[in-house]
């Protein structure tokens, strides 16, 4: 999950981050009287989750409350690459005396973390990196051992920061290594992280991504999640604690496995190609279980996307026996009845087959269509989504 | 012959008591695995019942600890079946017991936790200066050598042994090829996980598929997320000797949206199928367009070894 500037800036001052005031607002009211709290200039900062907000006008200084006021009035609803504005950051206006550069990720490729700093800050760090990455500073940090007090002097010093302010931004960086540590995130990063005219050091902006799976010792984490910008579909899915992505097209598709259901949606657009541009709706990922419940639960977030025109169930019973599978779905159009709209193409393979096409073959459900293999399902799903459009 | 496991291979399993620990045992056991014990700290000194593959009926000690259940059994291999939670606590144990396999099975473990254990295992080098323990995963489905031994929950009927070895970060997808090619058989197949951290990589399991005489040809399968497939390319490239199939799944997935592996994710211009069959086909391999036709590719490389 990635946050708002907003929530990072909470996140670091939680941990000891020094950064300037920063209150949230939902309305150019909110955003007035925030403005008065913090007190002389401040900026008013459009809460998106994409960069180049600045360039689309939705970063703008006021020097007074009155024209937080305005500029509230102005960047609130506007649209961003996309995304709605529904918030913005009233932020105390900084002395700017210097700009960096510092973050530290997750490194897959090397299965280790990875800091990265720079003196030359400001910029976006991937034009940065390709211009001149002799300025980036790029450091490995152990997983054993974090962003210790030897490997935070290492950074500053290989990012050349000039001697007497080598302590204190090390100090820094060790507070964002335990915002980091601390949070579960896999990105912590500060652009800038700036020097003021009296010297001092301060994350002006940051970005963090925090880790879905650690949900469960991150209690705070659950209500970082900004359901305005969810997909009501995804959000119900979650509910049921279904592995759902929204896409948009106008094929069904359910599976069990990860890497199968990703093959699915593939096969499907193929298929597609020969079916009036047909794509898949969606991912949905049924796990291992696939029991009449959880189908159920599937087929009913699926026909719930008014989109979708026909559905492929495609489940290999490995440990789930194909019986069980073509039970759950018999079960799961039973408790649906009238809500069941939509032709379901199924393409059972693997652990028990015969019993589980017996099953399907005996319910002779008017909306399922038995198929014998992955391709030939996904083309006639594709074909029946096709003919209903 | 077989990469990392074979019927010699003494197996325990972390997590024998719990639900998922018990149903696998029993599998793994029907499969022919020479499971020698399991370990709960809170449940040492019992025992489980299980049945061999020939239905015989066995009992299986429960250990206080890893360490002490390689004292007493000589097992090399552990599959840990332990809930998210304490799956990191689990994999740090059988580390410090330097066991030279341990496969995690468990999904939706934090991935700063799984980077801890990785390192810790790459911290603790033999002789020869390479880790003690190899990890497979986690969130995989583990390792088989059809016809000898199963360490995690591959379903062991789908396929018998044969000349083909396959390395998968996905399940399902694994289980699908092993059926497309039933008629041929496996010599190893294993599942490394699609989380954004794992132990054993693509690269790793082509080396030892390279070097197993066994094995005659590999399937890849890769999906996006990450750069471990281009890598694998650059690998197969320079060092893989025998033919190799591909297959890269999520061609349709759009950018920024986890597609179910934690590690499933397309950001920016990196981590995209049509990247990774690129690089997989400079390297000469053949990329299949789906499991079918990449099922179809090796069996002509099959017909054409015969």
């Amino acid at each position: 999950m990635d946050l708002y500037e907003y929530q990072a800036r909470d996140l670091f001052e939680k941990h000891g981050v020094p950064v300037l005031a920063g209150i949230v607002a939902q309305t150019p009211e909110e955003a007035k009287a925030a403005a008065e709290k913090i007190g002389g200039v401040t900026v008013v900062k459009a809460q998106v989750k994409v960069g180049g907000r600045g360039k689309a006008g939705g970063v703008k200084v006021a020097k007074t409350a009155d024209e937080a006021y305005e500029h509230a009035k102005a960047i609130l609803g506007m649209d961003i690459k996309g995304h709605t504005v529904h918030q913005v950051m009233i932020a105390q206006g900084a002395d700017i005396a210097e700009e960096y550069y510092f973050s530290v990720l997750l490194d897959r490729a090397n299965r280790t973390y990875l800091a990265m700093c720079s003196v030359e800050g400001g910029m976006e760090i991937e034009q940065l990196a390709e211009e001149r990455p002799e300025a980036l500073a790029k450091v490995p940090v152990s997983a054993l051992t974090g962003i210790d007090a030897e490997t935070a002097q290492k950074i500053v010093d290989e990012a050349g920061f000039p001697e007497e302010l080598k302590s204190e931004v090390a100090a820094v960086i060790q507070k964002l290594w335990g915002v980091f540590d601390k949070e579960d995130a896999t990105l912590v990063e500060v652009n800038p992280l700036v020097k003021t005219g009296d010297g001092k050091i301060l994350a002006l902006d940051g970005k963090v991504s925090l880790d879905d799976n650690a949900g469960f010792r991150q209690e705070g984490h659950a209500a970082l999640v900004d359901e305005r910008t969810e997909d009501p579909l995804e959000a119900k899915a979650k509910e049921n604690d279904l592995n759902y992505v929204k896409l948009d097209g106008q094929v069904g598709v359910i599976g069990n496995g990860a890497g199968l259901v990703m093959s699915t949606l593939d096969v499907v657009a193929y298929a597609g190609e020969n079916h009036g541009g047909v794509k898949p709706a969606n991912f949905l990922d049924i796990g291992g279980g696939a029991n009449a419940e959880v189908m159920a639960n599937g087929l009913d977030v699926i026909l719930g996307d008014e989109q979708v025109k026909s559905v492929f169930v495609n489940v290999f019973g490995g440990i789930t026996s194909c019986d069980a599978v073509a039970n759950g779905i018999v079960k799961a159009l039973e408790i649906l009845g009238d809500t069941a709209t939509k032709p379901l193409v199924v393409r059972l393979d693997g652990n028990n087959v015969e019993e589980g096409r017996r099953i399907l073959d005996e319910a002779n459900h008017p909306l399922v269509t038995l198929a014998a293999t992955m391709d030939e399902g996904a083309d006639k799903a594709a074909e029946l989504a096709h003919a209903a459009n | 012959m077989s990469i990392y496991l074979n019927k010699d291979s003494k197996v325990i399993v972390q997590g024998i008591t719990g639900g998922e620990g018990t149903k696998h045992t029993r599998l793994m056991l029907k499969a022919g695995t020479n499971i020698v014990g399991g370990v709960n700290a809170r449940k040492a000194g019992t025992t489980v019942s299980h049945e061999d593959k020939d239905g015989n009926a066995v009992e299986l000690p429960v250990f206080g600890s890893v360490k002490e259940a390689m004292e007493k059994t000589g097992a090399d291999v552990s599959v840990a079946f332990v809930p998210p939670a304490f799956a990191k606590d689990a994999a740090i144990e059988a580390i410090e017991a330097e066991i030279p396999l341990l496969v995690v099975i468990t999904e939706g473990i934090p991935v700063q936790d799984s980077a801890e254990f990785f390192a810790l295992s790459q911290s603790k080098t033999g002789e020869d200066g390479k880790p003690k323990t190899r990890i497979i995963g986690p969130n995989c489905p583990g390792i088989i050598t059809p016809g000898e031994a199963l360490a995690g929950i591959t379903p062991a009927t789908i396929t018998g042994s044969g000349p083909i070895g396959l390395v998968s970060k996905s399940g399902t997808l694994t289980y699908q090829m092993m059926f497309e090619l039933n008629d041929f058989g496996f010599s190893t197949a294993i599942g490394i996980g699609g989380d954004p951290v794992i132990g054993t990589t693509h690269i790793d399991a082509l080396e030892a598929f390279e070097a197993d005489p066994d094995t005659k040809a590999i399937v890849m399968i890769g999906e996006i997320g990450g750069d471990a497939e281009e890598r694998a390319a650059e690998f197969i490239k320079a060092n893989v000797t025998k033919p190799v199939v591909g297959y890269v799944a999520g061609f349709t997935a759009p950018e920024g949206k986890t597609m179910g592996h934690a590690g499933a994710i397309v950001s920016g211009s990196s981590g995209t199928a049509q990247a990774k069959k690129e690089a997989l086909e400079a390297a000469g391999v053949k990329v299949g367009k789906t499991p079918s036709e990449t099922a179809e590719l090796m069996r002509e490389i099959m017909k054409g070894l015969a």
